[in-house]
């Protein structure tokens, strides 16, 4: 009950003498509200009604006629028509790029939480640390690695991994690499700070009531990082799915994602099939992580 | 006293805060967004001098903003002669940028400004002849003061003098041209010598870049397909887009890409490509393996022009660089780095003092038997501009 009555404009059932004391502290919340409220408006409502209102302009318009507004839906039609492959690349190369940052990312945070002793610091540091560089940089040295005549290649060659002229570079895989490499930060953040906060003697009753470690890390471990982990995979795939940059630098014309392909729409000044794709992936995501947060049940994040 | 069920209770009690912020943004939104939605829609873009009056400070700020492409400027360490020069000879202090790298790209970032009449921040800008063709119908360009260019008016080659998109040079004034055609890489592969061998060599399949720059790459396919790049109907464009999308489909070509096709070609991971001939020539000095060829079909010959830009403010200072690099010296000694198509007439004879074994370089004076062989790009109309641009992103998605 106090806690309620401490929430700025709960009701509050003392009626009239606590009431102006209770409005008050409401209108702090409004007045805190209000630069991420107005920050809000001008960065993200603005724009994203301007993407709207391009993605139904005539098609037929350009620069030198100026834009006409008429309702045009079909553009969405022509978008995801045109483009499904490219969606759909997208989405599959998101998924791919997140279930590869979950499998390398979990037992990395598992180990800075729990083993990393006096090295956690450091550890962490060292998850940060590619921020320091830039993001095309980091990207650009991918394709210094995976180049046709450097040690990866030549060595899965020689293993016959590879056959005989087969390239890691320009390929699917390149592309995936890339969004795990630099979205990995995103997922192991996450699923540290909710590996952290577990409570190890919880692990420990699981033990002392006959579980197998796998089973109570199953059952405990795993289950009280789910925040961690649904953060961490949203963070991933989220950015993946709309990224160009890593498929631009790392993948061919066989690999194009839809953010290559809206980059190209607006270079090629089709501005209404360009935002209509835009809003199409837009939601499709929302939808995507709106069924996955429901399923996981972790609504609590949104 | 017992309050029956079905009293409305008090609103603040109903009203919790997340219900009343989700009704207020929803009832928001749908009021905000019929309301812009409706009020949207954009004019024409087109600006015209007497409305977007652009005034000159030059008088006052001796400054200058000059955006060009990367690598396209003689550099000694990190010291830039030719224009430390020109601040030496004027007093113009000049911010030099190399923010260009697709015209396209650029395009998009200062449209809405220059379609508002508003500032760019830049007083030039260098842009290929299409893209400054489609500056200038636009009316973003301000037209340049003759008389403040006496060098470019006495040393432009006759060639350059009169494109079809400006016919007496007056809004633009060209900085270097070009030839584009094919470089490979000796080291891993050999030679590469016409087109139809780039595109359907086996040996070379995954292995070649195109550039994503549609009239270069477009050129080539009109002309595998026996069409004249300069003159082409519908059908022939549309025969040279399903030959572009065949070669894609066959996986012949890794990438479509701006500058970058350098750093492949350099480590090997792409043996040859449709390459820029300075850029070809500048590697050649680190990379002696890299060779440049013009093509059996032929080559495609553009130029980049420096324009001043609506609302720059410092024309005059603009226009006395301009004049500045169409003295032969300095014309020689920018070529004798970048190695484009010197535009200055003098230049060659000016070599002599500056690098005499550049003289009788073809790439940077070519001789007329060489421009027999090269090719402009049909001009097109805004609407056919973006048609084709549609086309051209279709082929080179996959």
């Amino acid at each position: 009950m106090t806690a309620a009555a401490h929430l700025p404009g709960a009701e509050t059932p003392d009626g009239p003498e606590i009431q102006p004391r209770g409005a008050r502290r409401g209108l702090t919340g409004y007045v805190l509200l209000l630069p991420g409220g107005l920050w809000l408006a001008l960065f993200f409502v603005v724009p994203t009604v301007v993407l709207v209102a391009t993605s139904l302009y005539d098609p037929s318009g350009s620069l030198q006629l100026g834009y006409r507004m008429t309702g045009h839906w079909q553009n969405y039609v022509d978008a995801v028509r045109d483009y499904s492959d490219q969606i759909l690349r997208s989405l599959l190369y998101a998924l791919a790029a997140t279930g590869a940052a979950i499998l390398l990312g979990y037992p990395l945070a598992y180990a800075i939480a729990f083993k990393a002793g006096r090295w956690k610091n450091l550890m962490l540091v060292a998850v940060i640390a590619p921020f320091f560089t830039s993001f095309l940089v980091r990207t650009l040295s991918w394709q210094y690695l995976l180049g046709d005549n450097e040690l990866i290649v030549s060595a899965l060659q020689w293993l016959n991994v590879l056959g005989e002229g087969g390239r890691l570079m320009n390929t699917p895989f390149a592309v995936v690499t890339g969004l795990t490499y630099n979205f990995l930060p995103f997922m192991v953040l996450p699923l540290y700070a909710s590996l952290e906060k577990i409570d190890h003697r919880l692990v420990e009753a699981a033990a002392d009531l006959y579980a197998s470690p796998a089973t109570a890390f199953r059952l405990v471990t795993l289950r009280l990082s789910m925040p961690g982990l649904v953060a961490g995979s949203l963070l991933t795939f989220i950015p993946s799915a709309g990224d160009y940059i890593n498929a631009q630098l790392l993948g061919s014309p066989n690999t194009r994602m839809v953010g290559n392909e809206i980059q190209a729409l607006f270079g090629a000044g089709d501005y209404p099939t360009a935002s209509a794709l835009s809003v199409a992936l837009m939601v499709t995501i929302v939808t995507m992580v709106a069924i996955y947060v429901r399923r996981a049940g972790t609504e609590d994040l949104l | 006293m017992p309050t029956p069920r079905h009293t409305p209770v008090p609103v603040r009690a109903s009203l919790d805060r997340r219900a009343f912020l989700r009704g207020l943004s929803l009832t928001g939104l749908a009021v905000g967004t019929t309301g812009m939605l409706s009020a949207c829609g954009t004019e024409s873009q087109v600006q015209d001098a007497d409305k977007c009056v652009s005034e000159d400070r030059s008088a006052e700020e001796k400054d200058l903003v000059f955006s060009n492409w990367p690598e396209y400027i003689d550099v000694d360490g990190k010291k830039m002669p030719t224009l430390e020069g020109f601040q030496k000879q004027t007093g113009i202090d000049v911010t030099y940028n190399t923010d260009i790298n697709d015209n396209n790209e650029f395009f998009a970032k200062v449209k809405d400004q220059l379609g508002g009449c508003e500032s760019i921040g830049r007083d030039i800008i260098t842009l290929t002849d299409w893209m400054a063709a489609r500056m200038i119908s636009l009316g973003w360009i301000q037209e340049l003061d003759k008389a403040n260019i006496p060098n470019v008016e006495a040393n432009l080659k006759s060639s350059l003098r009169a494109p079809s998109w400006d016919a007496d040079r007056s809004y633009s004034v060209p900085w270097q041209s070009g030839l584009t055609g094919i470089a490979y890489n000796a080291k891993y592969t050999k030679e590469v010598g016409s087109f139809e061998e780039l595109m359907t060599r086996p040996d070379l399949k995954g292995k070649i870049t195109l550039l994503s720059e549609l009239n270069d790459t477009m050129l080539f396919m009109l002309l595998l397909e026996g069409a004249d790049p300069e003159d082409f109907t519908e059908d022939q464009w549309a025969s040279a887009i399903e030959r572009l999308e065949k070669y894609v489909a066959s996986g012949q070509v890794r990438q479509f890409t701006g500058n970058d096709y350098i750093r492949g070609l350099n480590s090997g991971n792409i043996l040859a490509c449709e390459a820029w001939s300075g850029d070809v020539i500048a590697l050649q000095y680190e990379n002696p393996d890299i060779k440049w060829v013009a093509p059996e079909e032929g080559l495609s010959i553009w130029s980049d022009n420096m324009l001043v830009p609506n609302k720059a403010t410092h024309k005059t200072n603009a226009e006395s660089l301009m004049n500045y690099y169409y003295e032969p010296e300095v014309a020689a000694t920018l070529a004798a780095w970048v190695n484009y198509i010197c535009p200055v007439e003098g230049a060659q004879q000016a070599m002599e003092k500056v690098d005499p074994s550049l003289v009788e370089n073809p790439l940077i004076f070519p001789t007329e038997d060489f421009l027999a062989k090269t090719y402009g790009f049909m001009e097109l109309d805004e609407k056919t501009r973006q048609k084709y641009d549609r086309d051209f992103a279709r082929a080179i998605s996959g």
